[in-house]
């Protein structure tokens, strides 16, 4: 069976390649970096928690110091690349289209067809397994097609990971985070205080304590399924379904939502948002969340009339 | 002494808002909650790494850059560019608003894998709308240029967020019925999913009206500095 461990030899061979060809260009924090990344893909399986965890406080070390650069292997020049552009044409589509094919139609054909059956992937990890089989596809078929040399997509890579840096990892980091907050009883402090926000008697204010709870909590812990278990015991079933007998599908879907507009403001929810700044190379770190603010707040506003008009004045 | 444990919160909040390396702030605000709640040093440590190990899955898709810095190598924004540029009345405006609404269904078909980042914004998408733009109001100034490049970005997270929720079998649909049956109210994920529609429909136009108004900012911005005489 293939399992998530077979992605993360993959995922760590190419880490490794990304740390020896830094350490060749004498990028010597990039080298340690992905170096010790290389080292958590391979063996953290089999590594204590405490020693994964020491391997975390080093990428920080790192990173944290200033250790990391951007690179620029040679790479072909504007004029090249038109002229490639030119001559491949559309063409050129195709292999970026292997990817997210894969992934789809893989993923379809695998759990409506007998193919299930054979348990030939880990169970409801499918699409990120067959991600990586469309990676390797996609990854042949250019090699084959565009006849580059075998260095040409470890140096690429490395151009495209050591611009986005630091924000690679942090997504991993921020869900360690949330792990260590849950530990911590934070999600049980904060619904109290949210639980204590709420003035009697108002079924509209309820609803606008509830919705403004889940956007802030998510945008707290960058997401919004750790601030749905925690806002829902606080307020959404004892106050809204219990004591003011709303529609419970309502409330759930849409409180849900609701959070989601705080994810779209949120530098925690670090790769919808920082990460695509690190990779369009923007300015700004937080240019992506200015563009989202003015469409999630009216957004945010919708969904509690949608709450409570569709859990309340429709349901009743 | 119950509400210490926020202080991780706020050393957050603080910290990003100083532009401190974010790696940082993560690392030392959970140092600091595991420690205001009552654990020890090694135990905060060893909760970290089992998170992060836990959570690899997550860095895993890094390694479609290789597959994506090959074809840049060989054109591929440049051919984006070039299929927009070809296209008769293509606008900024129009071409996000297609992706918006592209991204949603196909989010609500289960695909919310078409799309992303680094798969489709950096290579396809963002270049392809910068094209437009600079189709139809002259080459942009930097500051405008990147307002461009962050609406793509913002226009794959919205059509994914607010599309994703009316497939029914997905990760916080499933949360949600969940969460609800452990209190006892048994959901079927269909009932949920249907509400994610009149979101999903407020969330395109609200969007696409914001789209809208940056591609006439756009025009405003190329007939104020026309205005000045050439730069």
């Amino acid at each position: 069976m293939i399992t998530y461990e077979w992605l993360y030899w993959l995922a760590g061979a190419f880490f490794t390649l990304w740390s020896i060809f830094s350490l060749r260009d004498q990028r010597f924090g990039n080298a340690a970096f992905w170096g010790i990344l290389a080292a958590s893909f391979f063996l953290g399986s089999h590594l204590s928690d405490l020693a994964n965890g020491l391997l975390v406080l080093a990428l920080v070390a790192i990173a944290g110091f200033g250790g990391l650069s951007r690179s620029e292997p040679e790479i072909t020049s504007l004029i090249d690349r038109e002229k490639f552009s030119g001559m491949l044409g559309n063409k050129l589509f195709l292999p970026a289209l292997i990817v997210p094919v894969t992934a789809v139609a893989g993923t379809l054909l695998y759990n409506y067809t007998p193919l299930n059956e054979t348990g030939l992937f880990a169970e409801r990890k499918e699409t990120l397994l067959l991600f990586g089989v469309g990676v390797v596809v996609a990854l042949i078929v250019a090699m084959t097609w565009l006849k580059t040399p075998v260095t040409a997509p470890i140096e690429e890579g490395r151009r495209l990971i050591d611009s986005i840096g630091w924000a690679a990892i942090l997504p991993q980091m921020l869900a360690a985070l949330g792990a260590v907050f849950a530990l911590a009883g934070v999600g049980d402090i904060i619904g109290g205080v949210a639980q204590s926000a709420i003035p009697e008697g108002s079924i509209f204010l309820t609803v606008v304590v509830f919705a403004l709870g889940m956007a802030l909590f998510t945008m707290i812990m960058g997401n919004a399924f750790a601030a749905f278990p925690v806002m829902a015991a606080a307020i959404g079933i004892p106050l809204l379904v219990q004591t003011y007998d709303g529609n419970p599908a309502v409330i759930g879907a849409v409180g849900m939502l609701a959070g989601f507009c705080g994810t779209l403001l949120t530098p925690m929810a670090a790769n919808f948002n920082i990460v695509p700044a690190a990779l369009l190379e923007l300015d700004d770190q937080n240019g992506v969340i200015r563009q989202q603010i003015g469409t999630a707040i009216p957004l945010w506003a919708c969904n509690v009339v949608i709450i409570y008009v569709g859990a309340f004045l429709l349901w009743r | 002494m119950e509400y210490l444990p926020l202080l991780g919160i706020v050393m957050v909040v603080v910290g990003f808002a100083m532009r401190f390396n974010p790696l940082f702030v993560v690392v030392a605000a959970a140092v600091a909650t595991g420690l205001l709640a009552g654990l020890d040093l090694g135990a905060v440590i060893e909760a970290l790494g089992k998170a992060f190990n836990d959570n690899r899955f997550i860095s895993v898709t890094w390694i479609i850059l290789p597959v994506i810095g090959l074809l840049e190598r060989h054109g591929l924004q440049q051919r984006a560019r070039a299929l927009i540029e070809s296209v008769r009345g293509a606008t900024m405006g129009k071409l996000l608003m297609l992706y918006l609404l592209f991204r949603q269904i196909t989010a609500a078909l289960g695909m919310k894998d078409i799309g992303g980042h680094p798969q489709a914004v950096r290579p396809l998408v963002a270049p392809m709308a910068e094209a437009a733009a600079e189709k139809s109001h002259g080459e942009l100034p930097r500051s405008e240029r990147q307002k461009v490049l962050a609406m793509s970005a913002a226009t794959d997270n919205v059509g994914l967020f607010f599309g994703e929720d009316i497939f029914f079998a997905i990760a916080s649909i499933l949360l949600i019925q969940g969460v609800f049956e452990s209190s006892g109210y048994p959901l079927t994920p269909l009932e949920l999913s249907v509400w994610a529609i009149p979101t999903a429909i407020c969330a395109f136009f609200i969007h696409s009206w914001r789209i809208t108004a940056l591609d006439r900012s756009l025009a405003q911005v190329r007939s104020s500095s026309e205005a000045e005489g050439p730069a």
